[in-house]
């Protein structure tokens, strides 16, 4: 027998009950955005979603740039941070890259995320880094009252374009698509149970997922995305996926790990579709990728200690 | 055919032995095409004078093409305090005509020129310097044989210095062998044979140019000396410091630190990231520092311009972080493999508002080591951004100094992940505060929105007059109160009298010769390295009051005023008439005699008053 005292199996492990989250322990300052603005409303659905997922509060880490939708984490009682304009992304990568313990949310806007942030979109998303993004589009510049955004339709009279603007705008579905983020999803601020179904989808993906919400700003673009809004006489269509049961019907449902369908649903023309359209989960995280290769380093080195490994480097360079 | 038991100069004819000459020390520069390995021999030199306890500098250029173009390495070895790498050479090697004819110049009155008569013509008129003509590339092939053409003649000519100078063969072949080992055993073979060769060079030859360097024993107890450049020591001593993560994006001559930093990291367990541009750079490094582990970023002068909105951040959000910037010549691309410290300004008062932030320059390589710990030291306790301001000539010079006492410097950092009692406050205006990364537990029950926008102490933006006026204070205070944590820079030489020198940076090694000289020559001079150059060490007022004349030397353009940006630092902060400023643009490290000379015209000495002495010591050593 060993010497060594063994508790009894029987003995509980006490874990001292959390109280779940709650929208009044996860709301913090009032919003500042104008009434009637489509962000209260993913506000809303986001603390539908930490409720749902109910993650340890410290945890939950609330990021964002600059712009309207980008006061967000002030309104979230979690960690979080409002950095600058367009550099959330790789801020945020940096956090979830050194804590694979915490849960990273990053929200902006149109102007953010396509515009100033382009180029980080598309290396964030080409890096995989396990992070949910939300993006809530209302296609023009709210904060500076009303210049074109990278999203404005072609017409749309801005400050800037006041005789309507005729840049091409940005495709966001094919744009994140083809950038490579392993989970794409569209949604719109005036249905709240599918946003809480894509966000939560986002946060469980493993890996950088990412989800644009059509957020109207009634005060510079008013009426922006009522072609998608059935009380305002347009259409909410949403994307079946595909079940993979066989039936006849079924064919015709989109298979979200096909990245050609998923090209194709993104050209559809506007009011274009809702759910999701991209998924890969065989693609690894950055974080596992950087998690691998140090582990196969501190095999190689045999797990030296810190103090080891400097030593050595000096020894070599006498 | 070499074998390790046959002793690799079997074949020399025997050194002559009383005629040779003790010097103290040798300047030997090397020039040729960047792929002809003369940094390799450099190197080879460099180490074998930290193993054999002797002083030594180096100092290289790099063309910036893409491949090859002219390259030099200069190399001062010797005994006693090494501060500079010579202003002129006492050996040059000249691999082709275009070496010879760009360099004939650097060498001394009565120097050795070593050429390769495969590729040289000297001038026949030059009779200043002893012309040795060596075949050193069909003498290569001859002696490697085989495929491998004139690969190798650099090794050739480091076994023609080897006999020249009496250096230490067997730690040489050991050097040959721990650097060419893990590679084909032939090129290890091939690489002795060319050493051989080289040694065997003739010595009848050589005879009027054979000399032995001052032997230096290790005083009892000293730590072994390691030889390294800039970018490693810095590098290494950012792991010292317990720097664990890192982001960067490349440019010269900043990437060696990325480089080593992304293969070393992880084994230690940490990680370090290449980003798709220096704003996604700084910007994962707060990522990581606001995840609770110090980070680091680094850049070259254009980086350093992009990172600025996100320093501004960090100094507003208080979140510390480590910016290296190795500098080089601006701006926009400018001279990018050459050496400038014009990013003085820029590290202070780049950005947008009123951002202070702490920046420090090493002084010489030793220094880039131990100032990335003292980076890391006042980054962690003051929860601030500090920049360490490096330089090309620090970055690749390679330079031996003691081993490091690693147990002691050592620094073990984890996040501080500790649950924030109910007073916790991230923004409080009477106190430091540590930053509370994700993962703590806030008493309060309010967890904090670390932020660009103005804020009170809980970190709700604010646009109140009074507390944007308090903050912005604060912010101030606490980067004041950094100078209080910090030993003032050392005063050298004499502790009053008719001019005090000061320099940052790489200037040390040539500025703390020139006093050397001035002194010999009659002038009472001081010397400060200012290695703190925001905020600045107390009391300088006193030691400057304690001089006639105050010069701040330093390698920039002297601006719209007459001053360099040092000087118009000092001039601004002490409003002290006395501060000038010696400052220049040529790209290059200062000479010693530059600083004499400059120095003797500010203060107007002839050149009979106090015997001015234009060749260096080593030059009448030689004779």
């Amino acid at each position: 027998m060993s010497a060594i005292a063994t508790p009894p199996a029987d003995t509980p492990v006490t874990i001292a009950p959390r109280a779940p989250l709650t929208k009044k322990v996860l709301t913090a300052d009032h919003p500042t955005w104008c009434p009637g603005c489509g962000d209260f409303a993913v506000l809303a659905s986001f603390y539908k979603v930490l409720e749902k997922l109910n993650y340890p509060q410290e945890k939950i880490v609330t990021f964002a740039g600059i712009g309207c939708s980008s006061r967000f984490p002030y309104f979230v009682n979690t960690h979080g941070g409002h950095y600058i304009h367009g550099r959330s992304l790789p801020f945020a990568a940096g956090i979830s890259l050194g804590r694979d313990d915490l849960h990273v949310f990053v929200f902006g806007g149109d102007g953010d995320g396509f515009s100033i942030g382009g180029n980080h979109l598309v290396h964030t998303a080409r890096k995989n880094p396990r992070m949910t993004y939300v993006i809530m589009d209302n296609s023009v510049y709210g904060l500076t009252k009303k210049q074109t955004s990278p999203t404005s339709p072609l017409g749309f009279k801005s400050k800037t374009d006041p005789w309507g603007a005729f840049d091409q705008p940005i495709n966001p579905m094919r744009t994140l698509i083809n950038s490579g983020a392993t989970f794409v999803a569209r949604s719109h601020a005036t249905q709240v149970n599918h946003m809480v179904e894509m966000m939560l989808r986002a946060a469980n993906h493993d890996g950088f997922s990412v989800v644009e919400i059509l957020s109207e700003c009634v005060e510079f673009f008013e009426g922006a995305f009522d072609s998608s809004v059935p009380r305002k006489g347009g259409a909410f269509q949403t994307i079946e996926l595909k079940k993979h049961d066989g039936s006849p019907e079924d064919a015709a449902r989109h298979d979200p790990t096909d990245e050609l369908a998923a090209f194709q649903l993104a050209l559809e023309p506007w009011p274009g579709r809702f759910g999701v359209y991209y998924e890969n989960k065989t693609r690894p995280t950055k974080n596992a990728l950087e998690q691998k290769l140090i582990a196969n380093t501190r095999e190689k080195t045999k797990h030296a200690s810190d103090l080891e490994l400097l030593s050595k480097t000096f020894a070599r360079m006498r | 055919m070499v074998s390790p038991t046959t002793p690799p100069a079997a074949g020399a004819s025997p050194r002559p032995a009383d005629n040779l000459s003790t010097i103290p020390d040798v300047v030997i520069r090397l020039a040729g095409n960047s792929q002809d390995g003369i940094q390799a021999v450099g190197g080879f030199l460099a180490r074998l004078a930290g193993r054999s306890d002797q002083e030594v500098m180096t100092y290289m250029t790099i063309p910036s093409t893409i491949s090859g173009g002219p390259s030099i390495f200069q190399v001062r070895m010797g005994s006693g305090e090494i501060l500079s790498a010579g202003d002129r050479a006492d050996v040059l090697v000249a691999f082709y005509q275009h070496s010879y004819e760009s360099h004939r110049a650097s060498l001394r009155p009565g120097g050795v020129l070593l050429y390769d008569t495969d590729h040289v013509t000297p001038d026949p008129d030059d009779k200043t310097v002893t012309a040795v003509g060596i075949p050193m590339t069909s003498a290569t092939v001859e002696a490697v044989g085989g495929s491998s053409k004139e690969k190798g003649k650099n090794i050739y000519v480091l076994g023609l210095l080897t006999r020249m100078f009496d250096l230490d063969v067997p730690k040489l072949t050991q050097l040959i062998r721990e650097r060419f080992g893990g590679k084909n055993e032939d090129i290890v073979r091939n690489a002795l044979l060319a050493f051989d060769a080289g040694y065997a060079y003739p010595a009848e030859h050589l005879s009027h140019c054979l000399y032995r360097l001052e032997k230096t024993a290790a005083a009892p107890g000293a730590r072994p000396q390691v030889t390294t450049d800039g970018n490693t020591a810095l590098t290494y001593g950012l792991l010292a410091a317990g720097v664990r993560h890192g982001a960067g994006y490349p440019i010269t001559p900043w990437s060696s630190i990325m480089e080593t930093l992304r293969t070393e990291l992880p084994k230690y367990g940490g990680l370090f990231v290449q980003c798709e541009d220096e704003i996604a750079a700084i910007s994962t490094a707060l990522g990581f520092s606001y995840s609770g582990h110090l980070a680091i970023t680094g850049s070259s002068g254009p980086g350093l311009s992009l990172k600025m909105e996100a320093l501004g951040w960090a100094t507003m959000a208080e979140m510390p972080l480590i910016v290296v910037n190795v500098q080089r010549g601006g701006p926009s691309t400018g001279m990018p493999t050459n050496i400038e410290q014009s990013d003085l300004m820029q590290a202070i008062y780049g950005s947008h508002g009123d951002a202070p932030r702490v920046v420090l320059a090493p002084k010489n390589v030793e220094d880039c080591f131990y100032i990335a710990i003292e980076a890391a030291r006042i980054a962690r306790q003051f929860s601030t951004p500090v920049i360490i301001l490096t330089d090309q000539a620090l970055a690749t010079r390679i330079e031996a100094f003691d081993e490091p006492d690693l147990p002691k410097l050592m620094v073990d950092a984890k996040p501080d992940l500790s649950p924030r009692d109910h007073t916790f406050k991230p923004y409080p205006l009477d106190q430091l505060q540590r930053h509370a990364p994700p993962g703590s537990v806030i008493g309060t029950g309010k967890y904090p929105t670390v932020t660009g926008l103005e804020h009170d102490e809980l970190g709700h933006p604010t646009a109140s007059p009074a507390l944007h006026m308090k903050m912005t204070a604060k912010r101030r205070e606490k980067i004041k109160a950094v100078a209080s944590a910090l030993s003032p820079a050392e005063l050298f030489g004499d502790e009053a009298g008719d001019v005090l020198l000061i320099g940052w940076g790489c200037t040390y090694g040539p500025i703390r010769e020139a006093v050397g000289r001035l002194r010999g020559a009659g002038v009472t001079v001081g010397h400060l390295q200012l290695r703190h150059i925001h905020p600045l060490d107390h009391g300088l007022e006193e030691v400057f009051a304690r001089y006639k004349k105050i010069l701040v030397v330093e390698i920039n353009d002297e601006g719209l005023y007459g001053y360099g940006q040092l000087a118009t630092l000092l001039r601004g902060r002490f409003a002290n008439p006395a501060i000038g400023s010696i400052t220049k643009t040529d790209g290059l490290t200062y000479k010693v005699s530059e600083i004499f000379e400059r120095v003797a015209a500010h203060l107007q000495l002839g050149d009979t008053s106090y015997g001015m002495r234009k060749q260096s010591l080593l030059a009448t050593a030689h004779r």
